[in-house]
């Protein structure tokens, strides 16, 4: 328990007859990198506003650092960094206003909000904007004012919803060494993201889907968990066609098109010979199969693929 | 100790409020121009009225009660008809507003030390002219009569006279209310205040509401009461100021007397605009855009504006409507206004309407709690 900073079992949120979060248990040790991934839509903010009590639990029970999540939030909130997917600043405050602002609504004050302040500026490498006021900037910075402004207050947990959400890849690779460095320091971060790819960074991953958690573990588990057998991948230019063929032959498993490519997973005992026969009969244009490293994007369709959803 | 938080929240919107210059500036404008506009465009005390006057005396005793109206500034004569109708056609067609006719008998009457009489005839389609004609030729007959009389009590001569010697009727007495600049600013500060304070509270936290900014507080560790005093503390302060404005254009401008206490006034001022101020966070639990709390803000001050009292008198309005002006907080800071400014009375005096101002205040700052935790969550 006292390594575990979230502690979460079945719980729920309906609006209505529409159930948000349905019966999610996630444990998270503390210094890990967290990742909530899933789709758009799938629960993961409203899992994060539970946890933080904006939104009351309607089933189930959670506890952050040990603070019961239904009666304690304020305790939760004093102690934990929280960047919205929306994150809204004051458009009419200078960049220095809001971070002094959000510092002192969190009870910082004097030299060492200053001192939390300047650190911060330098860390999201606002220097430069201090001055300018919120509604001219432009979103790369608004982005890194959010990130700063929910750190001022030293959170032991920080919780990052779509940081990267709208962002240029130069400034995603950022978010992910903030990230990072964060860990390294003693932070837990739990960050949610529909980009598979970057959550590979993740010491450990939920997949939620509809508001169910389909698999938990580490990026490595959850692929030879869910991954039975071995990924291929074929280069060619008419996936679609390729892919629907593929998925005919005996032992391919939801072969998927992929960028440039088309992946599927060869389930052990079956012939890699197969495939490629196949696809060399059927006159499409494509490359010979070749071996592929597994990634969660892999994960994702395989778990999707066996509760029935694309 | 003093959370740093409130005061965090207190920075902010005296921040934000000094970068929204178009609103500093109406706010601050709005007291002035509204006492200009009201004092100089309701003023009462009317001067110089056309009048015209049918002489039936002729006599040195009915020029000099003339010589008294145009003497008065309050009265120019302007026609010299031939008989009443003629005066009728003047006042109907709306050339003029006042006739005076004098009776054939005034100056006998006079000199005989009996009740002497004139008429005035007045337009009563205008309230103010009616008003103010009935109390300035009374006063203008009281003054003649008073002369008079001192004639009479020359030494030796025995008092007689139980009346006044010249008494005047005016027809078409209308509006016993004498609105004056001394009345309506009282009033005006308290309609002032109401409708900024309710509009600009309901406003600034609408408007977090809109941009998302109000989420963001929530998952601060921030409380209730510190984030509602924290955005009505400038506020309080922006009423203040409104309303050391408006005394002043209405004491410098307007020549208003402020007989009582000053403190006192300000110390009353501060329950009153709490209930405004808390009338505005409850708008801003129910408004979801900018546009509707406005709208919410309107449709309360109408009924505030005619019901209190400050544009009809209230002992006027059928019982059950002045069982509704109970729970307008203007019914009750009007009378304490007025009572400060125009009476100078002190807290005991105004005891019966301060503690019912008080119970409204602590019932609206109390729902605007519970309902503004409720948004919360």
């Amino acid at each position: 328990m006292s390594d575990l900073v979230v502690d979460v079992r079945d719980l729920t949120r309906r609006f209505g007859s529409f159930v948000a979060v349905d019966r999610v248990s996630f444990q998270i040790p503390r210094g890990a990198i967290f990742g909530f991934l899933g789709p758009n839509g799938a629960g993961k903010s409203t899992t994060i506003r539970m946890l933080l009590g904006i939104l009351p639990v309607s089933e189930g029970e959670g506890h952050v650092l040990g603070f019961d999540i239904r009666t304690s939030s304020e305790e939760i909130r004093a102690r934990v960094g929280y960047m919205s997917q929306r994150f809204s600043l004051y458009e009419d405050l200078t960049v220095l206003e809001n971070l002094h602002f959000f510092g002192g609504v969190f009870g910082l004050s004097g030299a060492r909000l200053d001192q939390k302040v300047r650190e911060l500026v330098e860390m999201t490498r606002l220097d430069g904007f201090e001055q300018q006021l919120a509604q001219g900037l432009p979103g790369g910075i608004r982005q890194r004012l959010a990130l700063a402004t929910s750190l001022l207050h030293d959170p032991e947990i920080v919780f990052l919803d779509e940081p990267t959400g709208a962002v240029d890849p130069a400034l995603r690779r950022y978010f992910w060494e903030r990230i990072a460095e964060l860990s390294a320091a003693g932070r837990t971060v739990m960050v949610t993201s529909h980009y598979m790819d970057e959550v590979e960074r993740c010491h450990d991953i939920c997949f939620i889907h509809h508001g169910r958690l389909m698999a938990q573990g580490s990026p490595g588990d959850l692929k030879s968990r869910h991954l039975p057998g071995q990924m291929w991948q074929v280069r060619t230019s008419a996936r679609a066609e390729v892919a629907a063929h593929l998925a005919r032959v005996p032992g391919v498993a939801g072969a998927f098109p992929s960028g440039e490519t088309v992946r599927y997973l060869l389930e052990p005992g079956f012939d890699p010979a197969a495939p490629a026969a196949a696809l060399r009969t059927s006159g499409l244009t494509c490359s010979a199969p070749e071996p592929a490293e597994p990634t969660l994007e892999d994960v994702f369709v395989a778990l999707s693929r066996k509760r029935g959803t694309p | 100790m003093i959370s740093h938080r409130l005061l965090a929240i207190i920075r902010k919107e005296f921040v934000q409020m000094r970068r929204d210059r178009l609103t500093l500036a109406m706010m601050l404008l709005l007291p002035f121009v509204q006492l200009v506009v009201f004092g100089l465009a309701i003023n009462t005390d009317v001067k110089h009225v056309p009048m015209a006057v049918l002489d039936y005396s002729q006599s040195p005793e009915s020029r000099r009660l003339i010589q008294s109206f145009t003497n008065s500034d309050y009265f120019d004569v302007v026609a010299w008809p031939e008989d009443t109708r003629a005066i009728s056609r003047l006042i109907d067609s709306g050339t003029l507003k006042v006739g005076l006719v004098i009776d054939p008998d005034y100056a006998r009457d006079v000199r005989a030390g009996r009740v002497a009489r004139a008429q005035v005839l007045v337009d009563a389609s205008d309230p103010i002219t009616a008003s103010s004609t009935l109390s300035n030729s009374a006063g203008i007959a009281n003054v003649l009569g008073i002369q008079l009389l001192g004639r009479y009590l020359r030494p030796g001569t025995p008092f007689t006279p139980p009346q006044m010697p010249v008494q005047i009727d005016v027809r078409g007495w209308f509006n016993p209310d004498l609105l004056t600049a001394n009345y309506i600013v009282p009033g005006l500060i308290g309609v002032i205040l109401a409708m900024t304070m309710m509009m600009i509270t309901a406003m600034a936290i609408v408007k977090e509401r809109e941009t998302g900014t109000l989420e963001q507080l929530i998952t601060t560790p921030i409380k209730t009461w510190e984030l509602m005093i924290g955005k009505i503390v400038p506020y309080i302060l922006m009423g203040y100021t409104q309303m050391t404005i408006a005394l002043l254009v209405g004491i410098y401008g307007f020549h208003v007397p402020v007989r009582g206490s000053l403190f006192l006034m300000y110390a009353l001022t501060l329950v009153y605009i709490g209930c405004y101020l808390g009338l505005g966070l409850v708008i801003s639990t129910v408004a979801r855009t900018q546009q509707q709390a406005m709208q919410m803000a309107f449709f309360l001050f109408l009924p505030t504006i005619l019901l209190s009292g400050f544009m009809f008198p209230r002992a006027g309005m059928p019982e059950w409507v002045q069982v509704l002006t109970l729970v307008i907080p203007l019914t009750y800071y009007l009378e304490i206004m007025r009572g400060i400014v125009l009476k100078g009375v002190g807290l005991v005096a105004l005891w019966r309407w301060v503690a019912p101002m008080m119970t409204l205040m602590m019932a609206i700052l109390g729902i605007a709690m519970l309902r503004f935790k409720k948004r919360l969550d």
